[in-house]
């Protein structure tokens, strides 16, 4: 830990020359060596060349230096000496031809690459967190730290789509856009106005909360703001994309990087080998885990043992083929249960809105977010109470319990959006009539004062007195946000209940108690990796869908996630236990990547339905007045772009153009995968082919 | 132990171990031997970076899977021999399995990965093995 970081650091200020880098340390005082032996005007252009070749090979060689397994000193000495070479021959070679110049070019270079490499060692230092994953690795093994990896990766994520939605929408429109109060949409109604400062209120991101940048009914529809007319709804458009494309290219490119890095072999034919040289984690650095993992390792060669000295022998296939099915189905059961329970639920929550939501309990009017946390928190238990009747081997019934629980969040999510459809459609329906209402509204104010064509004065109502139009799209941020807050509500608390209290429990009752609690029933709890990841997964994903309705949502999330590290992290070092069955967390790690990608995928579809298909609110947000949404890009093209930017642009919207495109697009998907499977088996005969050749030396 | 002085110095094996990166670890005395020039576990400074540079996140798969050879080569014949791979299971197990048991482990570890049928394995069948191992990277990796 710290002190290898002071010692590097040391021999870092103190001589560069004790490090195998690239060759611009220790040079800076012989910049450019004049008398070298050899004079390159006697020497003739061949010469030239192979003296260029000889530089460039050295160089090369510096550069790959710290990959050879070579010992130290014997890298050293041949840093100094290609370094040596290097410089009494480089300056030498461009005498003559603009020396001076070719001096300069080499020397930035040399800085260039200085900086680079200080670049990368203050980024490295930068990173979150190091220490505190360090602890839990040592004491818990690579497979909890890696929901902890992956914690910090999301956060990473979060703290970009923050800074884009903080910086591109909420900060010019607060700065720059009209200030609070000066028009309708931007002020509290005069009916609310009385409890808009109440905390439960606003704790219901009602009141002021709601009518604030947190949410998109706030913002104005002007088309240029500022001084330096920036294009507000422009950049909300374009933000709401944005964060989704960033997205998909950083799951897509690490997807890309694990699967590079993960081999590509099979699985069973090394089993014993693998076993014997991968098992031991070299993290581990606590005595009670090291113990643990000898004993899963023992544990696991006499599995393995067991299962090579047994012929295979299913006796009773037909009854653990019906258990299976028996178990498929129940579980098929409760998720039919728990997706009606979920829909009644929210139809309930709707005929209360019609009522009037102060008539009714708390638990009444929070129902739904709390149905859908208890319901993950319950279910997951009950499908691993069923996958025993299932007998299936560990790593299997993980995966299918995984599977399962992803179903059930899914099924979940989706039958919370048609009942939000349901409600969108229903304030769709209000909003014409609230149009017919202003219309007719309007017409008695102008009546009131005379004829429309006299130069009346113009009558100035104040903001709040306007009647105003449901505006669903921040129903729909809000529920979102409402979703979360309570989803991290429950998961805290079930922490501190399940985790926690069950470990004090445990440890101050077990004097008084006639069993075992430590070794028997409750014992403490282990840290559930998978339930831990999936939940994570399932926030983003609740994240994104929610993220253009509300741009506050990302920052909500940065907060979250920065509390759950602290808050999991004690929970971990203080309550749990390493895990008897240690499992690999590589093989999972692809796998958390493609259910991001899927969930990724599947929450971008209902923002994108809703954007394409509902026409905006017609008196609040960006896009207001608008047919649809993404109308504001044909507006920026007609007014913003030269004319002929615009014709070209609708010619390559033509469909007879984009589908062709697409076909094309495919096909080369197919032709780029069917060379790669040729290159992947092109690959394994090359590799018997030197294994051949290497006998063949080896018989020599 | 002036290092500001003399910075040939080296660490003795026993003081190495004791770091609590290592002092779990089965294979400590090994991995430390491994990168000592003496072949003794003393370790110089440039050694004791190289050490943990090896081992870091960044390392090449191959530089890790030559001295991962190096670190289970018990009697350093640049061949890891049925004695070699008892060695290393016992380690592993901390002798809690009978002699039977680490016969066949041994056995059918060799039979595995022994590409050329002398029943040792070359660092070519060692390394053949390990770069397909899903783990190795991830197990193979000291955080300091």
């Amino acid at each position: 830990g710290e002190k290898e970081k002071l010692n590097m650091k040391q021999a870092d200020m103190r001589g560069t020359k004790e490090k195998p880098e690239t060759s611009e340390d220790g040079d800076d005082e012989e910049e450019v060596n004049n008398d070298g032996e050899v004079r390159p005007e006697l020497l003739s252009p061949e010469e030239l060349e192979k003296l260029k070749e000889a530089v460039d090979e050295k160089k090369k060689l510096i550069q790959s230096l710290r990959g050879k397994p070579w010992p130290m000193k014997q890298k050293l000495v041949t840093l100094r000496e290609s370094q040596l070479f290097v410089e009494k021959y480089e300056g030498a070679l461009g005498k003559g031809k603009g020396r001076k110049l070719y001096a300069y070019k080499v020397m930035m270079t040399k800085k260039w690459m200085k900086f680079q490499r200080d670049f990368e060692n203050f980024k490295i230092a930068c990173i979150p967190w190091e220490m505190k994953i360090k602890e839990i690795e040592s004491h818990f093994g690579s497979s909890v730290a890696s929901y902890f990896i992956f914690l910090r990766w999301m956060y990473g994520i979060n703290m970009i789509l923050f800074g884009l939605t903080f910086g591109l929408v909420m900060v010019p429109e607060a700065l720059m856009g009209r200030a609070y109060g000066s028009i309708p949409r931007k002020t509290v109604p005069r009916a609310e106005e009385a409890g808009a400062m109440d905390f439960a209120v606003l704790w219901d991101f009602g009141g002021y909360a709601q009518y604030s940048v947190l949410f998109y009914g706030y913002y104005n529809n002007q088309r240029a703001i500022g001084w330096f007319k920036f294009r507000m709804p422009l950049s909300y458009f374009l933000v709401g994309v944005g964060t989704v494309a960033y997205s998909y290219m950083v799951v897509i490119r690490t997807m890309a990087r694990n699967a590079n890095e993960s081999g590509i072999g099979d699985d069973n034919s090394f089993n014993f080998s693998w076993k014997m040289f991968t098992s031991w984690d070299y993290l581990i650095g606590n005595p009670e885990t090291a113990d643990n993992k000898f004993a899963s390792i023992t544990t696991s060669f006499k599995e393995a043992i067991l299962e090579e000295q047994e012929s295979r022998k299913d006796d009773n296939i037909h009854l653990t083929r019906f258990l299976r099915v028996l178990a498929n189905f129940l579980v098929l059961c409760c998720l039919a249960g728990s997706g009606y329970l979920i829909y009644f639920v929210v139809r309930r929550s709707q005929k209360f809105a019609l009522d009037g939501l102060e008539n009714h309990s708390w638990w009444e009017r929070n129902e739904v977010n709390m149905v859908m946390s208890l319901l993950g928190m319950f279910c997951p238990m009950l499908f691993d109470v069923i996958s025993t009747l299932e007998n299936y081997h560990p790593r299997v019934a993980l995966q299918w319990q995984l599977g399962r629980i992803f179903a059930l969040f899914l099924g979940n999510l989706y039958t919370f959006i048609i009942a939000l459809m349901d409600a969108i459609n229903l304030k769709r329906k209000e909003e014409k009539v609230v149009k017919y209402n202003i219309t007719m509204w309007e017409a008695t104010l102008y009546n009131g004062t005379g004829s429309e064509n006299s130069t009346a004065p113009p009558i100035t109502i104040h903001p709040a007195d306007v009647p105003r139009g449901p505006c669903w799209e921040t129903m729909v941020g809000q529920e979102f946000v409402r979703l979360i807050i309570s989803d991290t509500m429950t998961t805290y608390i079930t922490l501190l209940i399940g985790d926690f209290l069950r470990a004090v429990l445990v440890r101050f009752l077990n004097h008084c108690w006639c069993w075992d609690l430590e070794a028997g029933f409750p014992s403490y709890s282990e840290f559930d990796v998978s339930g831990n990841v999936l939940g994570l997964i399932f926030n983003q994903g609740m994240i994104w869908m929610g993220a253009f309705y509300a741009p506050c949502l990302p920052a909500l999330n940065l907060l979250r996630l920065h509390v759950s590290m602290y808050l999991q992290c004690w929970a971990v070092m203080c309550c749990n236990v390493p895990q008897e069955r240690v499992f690999k967390a590589s093989g999972s790690n692809n796998f958390y990547m493609a259910m991001l990608l899927v969930i990724l995928f599947l929450s971008t579809l209902p923002a994108i339905y809703t954007i394409v298909t509902i026409p905006p609110s017609f008196d609040c947000g960006p896009f207001s007045g608008k047919n649809r949404m993404f109308d504001v890009i044909q507006e920026t093209l007609e007014s913003d772009f030269p004319a002929w930017f615009s014709k070209v642009f609708s010619y390559a919207s033509n469909p007879g153009l984009v589908l062709p495109f697409i076909l094309l697009m495919v096909l080369a998907i197919y032709y780029l995968q069917s060379t790669s499977k040729s290159y992947k088996e092109a690959n394994v005969e090359l590799k018997k082919k030197l294994q051949m050749v290497i006998q063949r030396l080896d018989n020599f | 132990m002036d290092y500001t002085n003399e910075p040939d110095c080296k660490l003795p094996l026993a003081l190495i171990v004791d770091m609590p990166e290592l002092k779990e670890n089965p294979f400590r005395n090994r991995i430390v031997e491994s990168f000592s020039e003496d072949g003794m576990g003393n370790l110089s400074f440039n050694e004791f970076v190289d050490m943990f540079s090896v081992l870091s996140e960044m390392a090449p798969r191959e530089l890790k899977a030559i001295y991962a050879f190096k670190i289970y080569d018990y009697n350093v014949d640049n061949y890891l021999c049925k004695e070699d791979l008892e060695k290393t299971l016992n380690k592993l197990t901390k002798e809690e399995l009978t002699p039977e048991e680490v016969e066949l482990v041994c056995e059918k570890a060799i039979e595995e990965a022994d590409l050329d049928g002398d029943n040792k394995l070359s660092y070519t069948d060692f390394e053949n093995m390990i770069s397909r191992a899903p783990d190795f990277l991830s197990t193979f990796h000291i955080r300091i």
